[in-house]
């Protein structure tokens, strides 16, 4: 536990100096002013929902593949990470589209299959709470996880593939694109910071589905035992 | 300045989603060790 102070110190510095860089080292953007500066933490956002959906959808194929207990855990984690990333990218997009569109929320493309992803995740883990048996739960899910992801990519183009009151991409996409340099090192660093986090975070949510399954394997034993107190199965496991 | 206050508001909801989840985590470590303890006391009985 001690080892997590240092961490969490530079994440807490990170954070900070994410924020002081948005809101002071970053120039003014022209049309929309101070209220452009929610940019910096949306993007790195999905970012860290990007990273997190990743690693779960990395989880979910090495299961199937596998059958190791870890690879569950690692996409069921990353899985509940990317939903708290999604949902402030959500927030995030929500606040800066009133001031900035005039509306809070449009059934545009991008904010569209966004909200489909988000719901779809939601779904990954009302799913592994309706099956009792680990194995078809873990099965399941990971199935479930993998038709999941599809979405994400659909999100990233969405805005590339049709008009959307969402801007069109300012990053890799085509001539007319791109950001002031002082920009896009602000978003780096908010980026990084957040990544950071989601990455602590998910760490923390890895550690708890370890424990989930420590927890089931001492139940196991302790069930063995009242039903057969001098089995070996029941002192091994025990 | 103008629209500081959706400024605000965003950056606070960006720390809220994580301290609120991080403290989910946290607490549901917090049980979890403690049954894990009460049924290792359990089986050493």
């Amino acid at each position: 536990m001690r080892s997590r102070v240092p961490i969490t110190i530079a994440a807490a510095a990170l954070i900070f100096f994410a924020g002081y860089a948005a809101l002071f080292i970053a120039p003014d953007e022209r049309t929309m002013h101070e209220i452009q500066r929610v940019f910096y933490f949306h993007i790195g956002l999905w970012t860290g929902m990007y990273t997190a959906l990743g690693l779960a959808f990395v989880g979910n194929v090495a299961w199937l593949f596998t059958r190791k207990p870890q690879w569950d855990w690692l996409g069921v984690s990353s899985v509940e990470v990317g939903v708290a990333s999604c949902t402030g990218g959500l927030i995030t997009g929500v606040l800066w589209g009133k001031p900035a569109w005039g509306i809070w929320w449009t059934w545009d493309a991008r904010l569209t299959t966004c909200f489909i992803l988000w719901l779809l995740y939601i779904s990954y883990l009302i799913l592994r709470g309706l099956i009792e048996e680990p194995q078809r739960r873990a099965t399941l899910s990971a199935i479930f996880g993998i038709f999941a992801f599809l979405d994400a990519p659909l999100v990233y183009a969405s805005n590339r593939l049709w008009r959307t009151q969402h801007p069109s991409p300012v990053l890799f996409g085509g001539p007319d694109s791109g950001l002031d340099p002082r920009m896009v090192r602000v978003m780096l660093i908010a980026m990084v910071a957040i990544v950071f986090v989601v990455l602590l975070v998910l760490a923390d949510r890895y550690r708890l589905e370890k424990l989930r399954h420590e927890l089931d394997e001492l139940q196991l034993a302790a069930e063995l035992r009242s039903a057969a107190p001098n089995s070996v199965a029941a002192k091994e496991l025990s | 300045m103008k629209n500081f206050n959706f400024l605000l508001a965003a950056w606070m909801a960006v720390w809220a989603v994580f301290f609120v989840y991080e403290l989910s985590v946290a607490s549901r470590v917090s049980k979890l060790r403690d049954d894990i303890e009460s049924l290792k006391r359990q089986l050493k009985e």
